[in-house]
């Protein structure tokens, strides 16, 4: 069996997969910066602890029940700042993840700042690898839809995608509900496997962290987001021997792609065979229409 | 004939500006209108108070004998009216088959839950999407361009996509914002030519904001004068071309020339 070391990270791997591909679906795809999502996250886990630990319910319902909680709050935050324009959102997003926070710090019932120790733990390997790839699985499913194709939409051309009769608000509450219910459920998973809860976990440094894995594996690619999250979560596992240094190869590599490849290790590109055959076919297809324009100038110089 | 747009009274102000004046017209069904006036007349605003981006000051917008003013804009789409953009505006990173495909959208009913499990009536109905999007593309010429990324198209091809997204909507009015921007007389007269077969082709009314006076006195059969966001005349072309204020105002009054 594998060393429950390279269990862990493969859980975390996974639980951070379900949480940025939420994210994904709303920045990648929508065009909608969050610097909240840590807040789903905590959402999710507090009331996925409370159903385990203080109810005694059963963990399939926790993790429901903070998937629906996080929707839940995501609808009244959607409701309020979605209609705002411009940077607004974003400003909102990061407001709300810093209030649940505080919230939490203030909860005793719920272990306040000190946090929640010794959660049972439940969250098993098999669990976390089966609920990641229905998520991708759902995701792809989404976003290769004609719901998934207004989103993309929104995030191209948001004037454009009105005057082709599409409903912009609704879909960004959707990409936002829908992310907010993956962070909660990634939230619930995390609480019940590392076993305690602190309101700190869920600070402004985490949520940032979703978003850059969402960056670094490409706006608007699945695969990118995949690859991403594997990344950024293993190394720095790989470099936890070198302390405070890990943190700099970390940031490093954050830079090294910003600068070097600002669209993202894929781009919008998908690593799939349907991806790679599009990929193909718009570039034979712009080296035939550059053929016909040269051949064209040609003939109108002659 | 019957009116399939009428705009009456219609008054837009910012702030202290008027930029839409108490103008009055109609788009009669099945026709090809024109909106023509100076730079700064108030042909856009227009255009964006039809489409539901900007709100109605006062006045009064008939679509089918039903006012639309205060609707959402997606809603106007839906109920038949689109437009193109003077500045184009497409959804760049896709490919010109995604473009089409995505304003395809709204021929097709199947939920998001329809679409994450991929029940039976999403694959269906994205079949059928494909195919309405493929046929558009051939009706337009751009059959062997599906695949390249919008960005990438030619500027002429780029106008000729944003028509063709227009018309995924089905729609019975289609407004054009300067669509001749930008093209040389040769493009400009195969632009009028497509413009006239859509019409026929689609049944649809056309409305069209244009600065080339060959394509308006060409395609149109009714055209409406604007100047500083008043009517300056309403009228069929050749009353147009004889129409004094409207020399005055695109040439300067005589006045003027004599003293430059």
């Amino acid at each position: 069996m594998l060393s429950s070391y390279f269990q862990q990270i493969i859980v975390l791997v996974g639980i951070n997969m379900i949480a940025v591909l939420g994210l994904s679906i709303l920045t990648g795809f929508t065009g909608l910066f969050s610097f909240g999502h840590a807040g789903f996250m905590a959402i999710g886990a507090y009331i996925a602890a409370i159903f385990v630990a203080r109810l005694h319910l059963p963990f399939w319902m926790a993790v429901a029940a903070g998937a629906a909680g996080a929707a839940l709050v995501s609808i009244v935050i959607g409701g309020l700042t979605l209609k705002l324009k411009g940077d607004y959102f974003c400003i909102a997003t990061m407001g709300f993840g810093e209030a649940v926070r505080i919230i939490l710090n203030n909860i005793e019932y719920v272990g306040g700042a000190r946090g929640w120790e010794s959660l049972p733990q439940l969250t098993s390997l098999w669990v976390v690898l089966v609920l990641a790839v229905a998520m991708v699985v759902i995701t792809w499913n989404l976003i290769n839809s004609r719901h998934g194709r207004n989103m993309v939409a929104i995030r191209e051309e948001e004037l454009a995608a009105q005057m082709a009769g599409i409903n912009v608000f609704r879909y960004k509450m959707v990409a936002l509900v829908v992310s907010a219910a993956m962070a909660g459920i990634a939230g619930a998973l995390l609480g019940n496997y590392i076993q305690f809860l602190r309101p700190t976990m869920f600070n402004m440094v985490k949520s940032t962290d979703l978003t850059i894995m969402v960056i670094f594996g490409g706006l608007g690619s699945i695969s990118g987001t995949i690859v991403g999250t594997i990344i950024l979560t293993v190394l720095p596992e790989l470099f936890r021997n070198f302390a405070q240094w890990r943190l700099v190869v970390y940031g490093l590599a954050v830079v090294v792609i910003m600068v070097g490849r600002p669209q993202g290790v894929m781009g919008g590109f998908e690593m799939t065979p349907s991806g790679i055959r599009k990929h193909f076919a718009a570039r034979r297809a712009r080296q035939a229409l550059e053929a016909e324009l040269r051949a064209a100038e040609r003939e109108s110089a002659a | 004939m019957s009116t399939i747009l009428e705009l009456k009274g219609l008054t837009k102000q910012f702030g202290g500006l008027t930029a839409v004046n108490d103008v009055s017209f109609k788009v009669a069904e099945g026709g090809i209108s024109g909106l023509i006036g100076p730079n700064g007349a108030g042909k856009t605003t227009i255009f964006n108070l039809i489409t539901g981006v900007y709100k109605v000051t006062k006045g009064a917008i008939e679509f089918r004998g039903t006012p639309i003013q205060g609707t959402e804009p997606y809603l106007i789409a839906d109920k038949g009216i689109t437009r193109t953009f003077q500045n184009i505006r497409l959804f760049k990173n896709m490919t010109v088959f995604e473009n089409v495909l995505t304003a395809c959208h709204t021929s097709a009913r199947y939920g998001l839950l329809e679409s994450i499990f991929r029940m039976p009536r999403y694959w269906k109905q994205e079949k059928e999407l494909n195919e309405k999007a493929r046929g558009l593309l051939e009706i337009m010429g751009l059959q062997d361009r599906m695949d390249i990324t919008a960005n990438n198209l030619p500027y002429g091809l780029q106008r000729r996509l944003e028509i063709t997204r227009a018309l995924a909507l089905d729609p019975k009015l289609l407004l054009l914002d300067e669509p001749a921007a930008g093209m040389n007389p040769d493009e400009t007269e195969q632009l009028m030519r497509l413009i006239g077969e859509i019409r026929k082709m689609f049944k649809l009314s056309v409305l069209v904001i244009e600065h080339h006076m060959d394509l308006i006195m060409g395609v149109c059969e009714h055209i409406h004068v604007l100047s500083f966001g008043c009517t300056l005349a309403d009228g069929t072309p050749d009353e147009i071309a004889n129409d004094p204020k409207v020399v005055e105002a695109y040439l300067g009054s005589d006045e003027e020339k004599k003293s430059c």
